[in-house]
């Protein structure tokens, strides 16, 4: 039988795929997370595909972090708040060395390492556990205060949901973080503007949102979450933020699920696991756009 | 409890620079010698106890010991979840401290009121909870809290509140229960500062002529369950004394010990019943109502006793 890794990696045909190139590795996330749901009948790849771009962004340009060494004191630390898009996660950590890409067919699975929400137990390179929205950024604001404390240059990241910022312990920390000058402190918003059962909009919208950061003292940035250029500017604009005495956050507009046409802007695809015609079609736009 | 806390806590701040204390914008007064010691190693979090708790787990995770200070449910059941996954979870090296458990704002309503804490952080895979009975073992576990890895709850009293212990605990070991009087006929058991009622309690039944064996824990999860057997074994009714629901905690902790044991011995819980603290008054006064001042404990106690020798008296 064809094992996991050969089957995600067949669009490649025998090459491996270059995990260091941001629009290869958003591509990589696009697959195994498809292929991840279908065989877990697992949810949330409508934000899997959202939150493609930043997290191989981060992965394959950003983050100073080394596969062989997940717990070099030095890394920048990366909470991913929104833990219901943690196949993300594994499959940018897999792709890039931190652990065999095989695993990731034991996603969901029982007696697995890879929970539906993003696990630090015994995954190398995942630093905090989450899946309650609201508990990564006040996380991330402590590891920020402790790098400060000891001088350190490292940075953390925190990938937030729009829909999570319903939660009031973000804007706690919003207000901790600017009155801490968590300058170091750099915040992802993968602003799919769709939540769990309707738009943004319709449930407790976030507009004007960039404003609002700025009303709590943060450096806020809007840009395309998925082009991978522009993420790679907005990061850059957020990194050089370090000595303005203000985190930063970007705004980061993306579709949810997108790069697939039928999924996109549909909240059914917040929940829905492909399988079946549905499966098939999905693979065959997502091998169609091959980087 | 409260002004002991602080002049252990600046003992261990002074011989552990990792140790780091964050308020929830409580303290005033109390937190002033460790803000002129250690300046650099005091935050407010500001009235936002769920991400001061994450953002403790945060701080704990670049290698800190982080206290967490706050009074009554504000430190424990407002942030409970970000107790649980955050610091709970991660291992994260977090100390949670209550000042004001059971009644001690009694007169500022049942919001203040921590009476389900204990039950409920008790629960929580990884929590070690301590449970000093007055100022001395405050001391003496204070300590043990910082080489305690992981996450530890520490609930206190008030300050100024007389002491149960006419003398310093000296050589606590981790995680024993302590007998303060020794006793033939029944057995009083504590968590937390109930415990000076206990005492007056023994005191009382000692007039009476009943000898009465005081025993507190300091620590309540892991419980001394050696402790709690040897006085199964010993006495044919022990009393449990909390300051908080009897629902899960002191209490339960002590019944789930003896019932898996099997031990032919009553268990009787003196404690909030499943009600809320709805009356208004101070300390004292809401410990008499709800039947856990000294006077309510003998005469629990008495009650027994005679029980025990009306029996006694119909079967010789």
């Amino acid at each position: 039988m064809e094992s996991y890794e050969a089957r995600v990696h067949s669009a490649f045909g025998g090459r491996t795929p270059d995990a260091g190139d941001p629009r290869v590795l958003a591509w990589l996330i696009r697959r195994n997370g498809l292929e991840m749901a279908h065989l877990s009948r697992g949810s949330h790849i409508g934000s899997v595909f959202s939150v493609a771009e930043i997290i191989a962004v981060l992965y394959a340009r950003v983050l100073r972090v080394d596969p062989a060494a997940p717990k070099m004191p030095d890394r920048d630390r990366l909470i991913l708040s929104k833990g219901h898009a943690g196949s993300a996660v594994y499959a940018a950590l897999a792709e890039t060395g931190f652990f065999p890409v095989e695993e990731l067919s034991t996603h969901y699975a029982n007696g697995s390492r890879l929970s539906g929400h993003v696990s630090h137990k015994g995954v190398p390179g995942v630093e905090v556990s989450t899946g309650s929205l609201g508990h990564g950024l006040a996380v991330g604001a402590g590891m920020a205060l402790g790098a400060r404390m000891d001088s350190e240059a490292w940075r953390t990241f925190v990938v937030l949901g729009d829909g999570e910022c319903d939660e009031g312990a973000v804007w706690e920390t919003a207000l901790q973080a600017a009155q801490f000058r968590l300058d170091r402190l750099i915040a992802v918003v993968d602003y799919n503007h769709m939540q769990s059962l309707d738009f943004v909009k319709n449930t407790l919208a976030l507009e004007p949102f960039e404003s609002k950061w700025r009303d709590f003292g943060w450096n806020a940035l809007s840009c395309d979450g998925h082009d991978v250029n522009g993420l790679e500017k907005a990061f850059a604009w957020a990194e050089g933020n370090a000595g303005t005495g203000r985190p930063s956050v970007i705004l980061a507009n993306t579709v949810k699920g997108k790069g697939v046409s039928f999924m996109e802007n549909d909240i059914l695809w917040h929940y829905r696991t492909p399988q079946g015609e549905e499966y098939e079609a999905a693979l065959r736009e997502l091998e169609a756009q091959r980087p | 409890m409260r002004d002991a806390f602080v002049r252990a806590l600046l003992r261990e701040m002074a011989r552990d620079e990792r140790i780091v204390l964050v308020t929830g914008d409580l303290g005033f007064g109390v937190l002033r010698p460790v803000k002129e010691q250690f300046p650099d190693r005091l935050l407010n979090a500001g009235i936002a106890e769920q991400s001061m708790v994450g953002l403790a787990a945060g701080l704990a995770a670049t290698g800190r010991k982080v206290v967490v200070y706050s009074i009554g449910n504000f430190p424990t059941l407002r942030p409970l979840e970000q107790i649980r996954n955050d610091c709970a979870y991660h291992g994260a090296d977090v100390k949670i401290v209550c000042v004001g458990g059971g009644f001690v704002y009694g007169s500022l309503g049942m919001s203040h009121h921590a009476t389900e804490d204990m039950a409920v952080l008790r629960a929580i895979p990884g929590v070690t909870c301590f449970t000093p009975g007055d100022p001395a073992e405050t001391e003496a576990v204070v300590p043990a809290m910082f080489q305690t890895p992981g996450t530890c709850y520490l609930r206190l009293g008030r300050g100024n509140e007389p002491h149960a212990h006419e003398e310093p605990v000296p050589d606590w070991r981790f995680p024993k229960a302590i007998r303060l009087r020794e006793g033939r006929d029944i057995a009083l058991l504590s968590a937390g500062g109930i415990l000076v009622e206990l005492k007056r309690a023994a005191e009382k039944l000692a007039e009476a002529g009943v000898s009465a064996e005081v025993v507190s824990f300091p620590c309540l999860k892991p419980l001394d369950r050696e402790a709690v057997l040897s006085l199964a074994g010993r006495f044919t009714d022990l009393i449990t004394v909390e300051e908080h629901t009897i629902l899960g905690g002191f209490g339960g902790a002590v019944c789930e010990v003896i019932a898996e044991a099997g031990c032919p011995c009553r268990v009787h819980r003196l404690g909030l019943k499943d009600e809320f603290s709805a009356v208004v008054g101070n300390q004292a006064y809401l410990r008499h109502l709800y039947g856990i001042d000294g006077e309510a404990i003998a005469e629990k106690a008495m009650a027994l006793i005679n029980e025990k020798r009306t029996d006694a008296g119909r079967n010789p």
